[in-house]
């Protein structure tokens, strides 16, 4: 029947050409990206601020170790009593005033150090001064039992273990990262894709029984018909506006940047030179780069992306046809709270057993098992997939779901068919089950 | 073949709700037949059925001969009394995708949409949306798609309601065109002048039973009570009227005159004929009125209904 064509098209017109739709498709990216950029610009903002930190060092043993650096300047006070500096702190209105007593050792010094300031300091600040006096403190104490901090450092080991399969293939902790990575967005993508356009699927089955169309409709088509309709429909506008998403969000995020004069590339050299510079004497680092490119290319991507495609039609349409059900069971939007729950639990489980499950153990009894379940499959097993699962686990995960999907449609239609046309009661489960029996 | 639609000993039941109970109606070819009854009674199944909508749990139903099949859609155009249109959709866009459901072609509805709007003078709706409309022209938009695709057999649930008395006539009109054209039509409604004017033939359909079934003259014709309004211009009121009393069972009546008349309902007795009284009736006065009282639809509706 090309009727089912017909429903299609206009479910998927109806929906582009909505007033809302269309600024919504247009208007999110622009305010992700604008979020984006102003965040960007405060963090930058709040860091180029100088902060004076005074310090008063009755020990004489760590002066030399307050360096000045681009957000923070040491003023080194001398010869003045704690109260005299407390005083010309308050007075500038510096950002603090760090206080080293004298002792009659580090260890005795240390327990004493004081910092004072208005307000509670920021923690990285405090963090960064700890890190440089114990620092000093360790070369002290080293250099007072007669250790050179040199040589101490030199015997410093640094594990990173290789990691290679029996196969030879050599992975790294940063390759699982990656498939983390690659699995988590796909599947937590194909979640959000469920909860936004299910939603709107359902939204469209209530306007039409609130508009009173459907009884007109219903007599030149199947239910069924009207319901596949609406899925495809709106599962295309879905599409549309998420492709429209990636492109636009994609386009401003490179140019913004440029505009607002926000070097993003730069700085972040910039960070990736520092943290070079830092393992500079590890020849690991060289190492870890390459190996990052060559996990890149280890990823099944291929499979990952075909699967993808047909995990996300699969679980998106058997979800899809729930939501229509539940549409069809209410009147408004109010009532289906009662009938979200169990749609959003096997999601929500998903999700867990994704992030924790498969990351702890991603082909283990939990995973495996969850990854079959088809309401909960697309998801895990998209996550699982960048780990290496066999292809034809992963042709019966589908076939399990596309299964579950024609009986899902069979049932929602039977719902359908009955709720389109009953009006003003809110239906309990009890009447859903007396429903499927009309 | 005679009848255009045969519903058989049509059952269904919603649970433990009987909805409808071996109900059968047969439906003439080229007739406005009225399906009647109180709310709740199973007029709306019956309707559903015959759209497909729903299925009977027993019996048949046949069009011109056939049983239903999905193809018949095309021959039937509803109106249901639950109506709507998409209410963001525009007027055009909105009639073309439902001619098209029907099984027009993009072109033929087109056609015949400017026909409708022509004729009904809304070309300049178009392109506004349903939720612009008041709800009369709304109501016109949802009529002109009902019968955009020229069915055999049009279903209209109270097709009147949401008119002004001036556009409901221009419906009726339309209706007895169409029916002139040769479609048959079934018409649902609690509006009982509408059915006195337009059926003829009616069902009435009680508590999901069949109770009367007919066509509308025959079924008058025995719920006819035998009683005539009289009005007689008389000098002696009480003394004629005295002797009535004695000779007819009369009762008083209430019928608008010009006269100072005299006025009755007389009964006539099984037996005796309309002319004896006549000629009795002159004998006293002047006869001025002399009308049989017809039982209206509604009559006819609350007496059935509730014997039954």
């Amino acid at each position: 029947m090309n009727h089912l064509g017909l429903i299609t098209k206009r479910e998927f017109l109806n929906k582009v050409k909505n007033k809302s739709f269309i600024l919504m498709t247009f208007l999110s990216p622009l305010i992700m990206v604008g979020v984006f950029t102003l965040v960007y610009y405060l963090t930058q903002l709040n860091n180029d601020k100088v902060r004076t930190i005074s310090v008063l060092d009755e020990s004489q043993l760590f002066a030399d170790e307050f360096v000045d650096t681009k957000n923070t300047k040491y003023d080194l006070l001398e010869s003045v009593s704690l109260d005299t500096a407390k005083k010309i702190v308050q007075e500038a209105g510096t950002y603090g005033l760090l206080y080293i007593p004298k002792g009659a050792s580090v260890d005795a010094i240390a327990d004493k150090i004081k910092f004072f300031s208005e307000d509670s300091p920021s923690l990285i600040v405090m963090d960064k001064i700890e890190d440089k006096i114990e620092e000093k403190a360790r070369n002290i104490k080293l250099k007072n039992s007669g250790l050179d901090a040199e040589i101490v450092n030199s015997l410093k080991v640094k594990i990173s273990t290789n990691l290679e399969t029996f196969e030879g293939e050599k992975t790294s902790k940063i390759g699982s990262g990656l498939k983390l990575a690659a699995g988590g967005i796909a599947g937590y993508l194909l979640f959000m894709f469920i909860i936004i356009y299910g939603n709107m699927i359902m939204r469209s089955v209530i306007e039409e029984k609130t508009s009173r169309i459907i009884e007109v409709i219903i007599s030149s088509v199947k239910p069924i018909q009207l319901l596949l309709g609406k899925i495809f429909g709106t599962s295309l506008a879905g599409i549309t506006q998420f492709l429209i998403w990636v492109v636009l969000g994609g386009i401003l995020l490179s140019i913004i940047p440029a505009i607002f004069g926000i070097d993003v590339v730069g700085s972040q050299v910039e960070q990736q030179q520092e943290m070079l510079n830092q393992v500079a004497n590890n020849s690991a680092a060289q190492d870890k780069m390459g190996m990052l490119f060559q996990e890149i290319q280890n990823l099944p991507l291929a499979n990952l992306i075909v699967m993808f495609i047909f995990f996300f039609i699969g679980g998106y349409l058997l979800y899809a046809s729930l939501y229509a059900a539940i549409g069809a069971a209410v009147d408004n939007e109010t009532d289906t709270q009662q009938f979200m729950l169990p749609i959003i639990m096997p999601l929500m489980l998903a999700i867990y057993v994704g992030f924790f499950t498969v990351i702890e153990n991603p082909h283990g009894t939990v995973s495996q098992v969850f990854s079959y379940i088809p309401f909960t499959s697309p998801v895990v097993m998209l996550m699982r997939i960048p780990f290496g699962v066999p292809i034809w686990q992963q042709l019966i995960s589908l076939a399990l779901l596309f299964g579950t999907f024609f009986l899902t449609v069979l049932f929602a239609a039977k719902i359908y068919r009955v709720g389109i046309l009953m009006y003003g009661k809110k239906p309990s489960y009890k009447e859903l089950i007396k429903w499927l029996k009309y | 073949m005679n009848n255009l639609l045969v519903a058989e000993n049509i059952v269904k039941t919603f649970g433990d709700y009987k909805a409808l109970n071996n109900v059968s109606i047969e439906v003439p070819k080229g007739s406005i037949f009225g399906l009647l009854g109180p709310n709740g009674a199973g007029k709306t199944t019956l309707i559903r059925i015959i759209n497909q909508i729903t299925m009977p749990d027993q019996g048949l139903v046949t069009l011109d001969g056939e049983p239903l099949k999905p193809d018949h859609i095309k021959d039937i155009g509803y109106l249901p009394e639950e109506r709507g249109l998409y209410k963001s959709m525009k007027v055009g866009e909105q009639a073309l995708y439902l001619a098209q459901l029907k099984g027009l072609s993009n072109a033929e509805a087109k056609k015949q949409l400017k026909y409708w709007f022509d004729k009904f003078e809304i070309g300049d709706w178009w392109n506004k949306k349903i939720q612009e409309l008041s709800k009369g022209m709304a109501q016109k938009i949802q009529f002109i798609v009902t019968v955009l695709h020229r069915p055999k057999l049009l279903i209209f649930d109270e097709p009147f309601s949401g008119f002004d008395p001036i556009n409901a006539n221009m419906i009726k009109d339309e209706i007895l065109k169409l029916r002139d054209d040769g479609a048959t039509v079934i018409f649902s409604t609690h509006r009982m002048e509408s059915v006195e004017e337009l059926c003829d033939h009616i069902t009435l359909i009680h508590e999901s039973n069949k109770i009367l079934d007919g066509k509308l003259i025959d079924i008058k014709r025995e719920y006819r009570s035998s009683i005539f309004e009289v009005g007689l211009i008389t000098e002696n009121k009480a003394q004629v009227s005295q002797n009535l009393k004695e000779k007819f069972s009369i009762s008083d009546a209430t019928f608008k005159t010009i006269n100072d008349e005299l006025k009755f309902n007389i009964k006539i007795e099984n037996g005796s004929s309309a002319n004896e009284l006549i000629s009795h009736l002159t004998s006293q006065g002047e006869l001025t009125h002399f009308v049989e009282v017809i039982p209206s639809v509604s009559d006819i509706f609350i007496q059935t209904v509730q014997n039954n």
